[in-house]
């Protein structure tokens, strides 16, 4: 189990599989918009270290899972944008002023 | 020494996510999972991947952040924070076996798999070609080129969304509220001093991409705080999202980026780059699509539009 452990790759893909499981639950039990996004976030990058703790190797993180995990967190970003963006409009829905069919 | 560090960081990781997750108070979960953020970047500074750490950083701990806090504040405003029911403890603990379970699975299979010599060679042996010094440049802008032309349309593509939410009277509109701050304050003394720094980071980041770790993504997001930051400071208001220019800056890079790719078919292989102007497209693409992202992530930040134009 330490000589396990002293390999770093597999230390720290063993925390982004415990990540996983942390942001599942947080996104089935909790109830707040924001938290779930959280909860999603933290999936993600638990993902992320999944894969790259997979690819490392002796130096450093294999350059091709570094260039996907670069581009998935900007993916990620561009999802949490538009989820924070429909929380708020969500939010604001029963207020007249934003919407004039609610008020009729 | 360093595998004490490791566990030490693994276990923080462990804690700022799980107090994110499942803390009570949802600003403090808001602000753990930035806490969060910054330890993952560190993780990958520990694994020797400084791109991504610093895409960890300034993406995933920075703009996130920010856009879970002006979620919170919108929704506060709205009155629409919803509050949290705490569940019963058989379905609490039914779901944590079921999470557990998901994570020993997947623990279980990582830890099962097959050796393997993976792609460090391959990009190597190819990286010549390009001319290039950065294997992570290589593999985004050549080797997985699709991948990332395809990710500045999902960033544009979310701007869309959220512009789509713009109530009907402020299509077109300015985002945001128009701050304004005490000409002698702190804000104003940051939004004086800070800017020009932040750019000349930002030139050195694209400019260092090539052949260093940093990169179109890495620039852009610090360009894009340094609007922010001039923004908060009240010296300048946010632009009108009708704007023509805005919108152009907004798609140049992925203009560039399938402009490349079509000029490439007229010299004889589509979506590919000329033999011995690989480096120099490549600089070109990067240099266009920063300013592209820079633009992208203010707006995504900025939200839709709040004011009439």
């Amino acid at each position: 189990m330490m000589e396990l452990l002293a390999e770093r790759g597999s230390l720290f893909a063993l925390t982004g599989a415990a990540l996983i499981a942390l942001g599942f639950y947080g996104f089935i039990m909790r109830r707040a918009l924001i938290r779930r996004l959280i909860a999603f976030n933290v999936i993600g990058s638990g993902i992320f270290l999944l894969f790259g703790g997979t690819g490392y190797f002796g130096g450093g993180v294999d350059p091709v899972p570094r260039a996907l995990i670069i581009t998935g967190i900007v993916v990620a970003l561009a999802l949490t944008a538009f989820a924070a963006a429909l929380a708020v409009r969500l939010a604001r829905s029963g207020d007249d002023d934003e919407n004039p069919e609610a008020g009729r | 020494m360093s595998l004490a560090f490791d566990l030490a960081l693994c276990a923080l990781i462990l804690g700022a996510a799980g107090l994110a997750v499942a803390g009570r108070n949802l600003f403090g979960s808001v602000v753990f999972y930035i806490v969060y953020g910054v330890l993952i970047a560190l993780a990958w500074v520990s694994l020797g991947a400084a791109d991504v750490a610093l895409a960890e950083a300034a993406i995933g701990a920075g703009v996130t952040g920010v856009l879970l806090i002006g979620a919170w504040q919108g929704m506060k405003d709205a009155g629409g924070l919803e509050a949290e029911i705490t569940k019963s403890l058989p379905v609490r603990v039914l779901a944590g076996l079921g999470a557990a379970a998901l994570g020993a699975l997947i623990g279980f299979a990582v830890l099962s798999l097959p050796g393997h010599d993976g792609l460090t060679g391959p990009v190597a042996e190819n990286q010549p070609a390009l001319d290039l010094g950065n294997p992570v440049t290589a593999v985004l802008l050549s080797f997985r080129a699709y991948d990332t032309l395809l990710e500045t349309l999902v960033l544009t593509a979310a701007l869309a969304a959220v512009w789509s939410l713009t109530p009907a009277r402020f299509w077109g509109g300015i985002p945001g509220p128009k701050h304004t701050t005490r000409p002698d304050g702190v804000m104003a003394s940051f939004g004086r001093l800070l800017p020009p720094l932040g750019v000349l980071v930002a030139v050195y980041l694209v400019w260092a991409g090539a052949d260093q770790p940093g990169g179109a993504f890495q620039a852009g997001t610090v360009l894009a705080a340094v609007w922010i930051l001039i923004v908060l400071a009240g010296l300048r208001d946010e632009p009108r999202l009708s704007s023509l220019i805005l919108r152009l800056i907004v798609i140049a890079g992925p203009l560039v980026f399938l402009g490349a790719g079509l000029a490439g078919a007229l010299a004889g292989l589509a979506l590919g780059y000329p033999e011995g102007h690989a480096r120099t497209l490549i600089l070109i693409i990067e240099y266009a699509l920063t300013l592209s992202i820079a633009a992208t992530l203010a707006l995504l930040i900025a939200g839709p539009a709040r004011r009439a134009p």
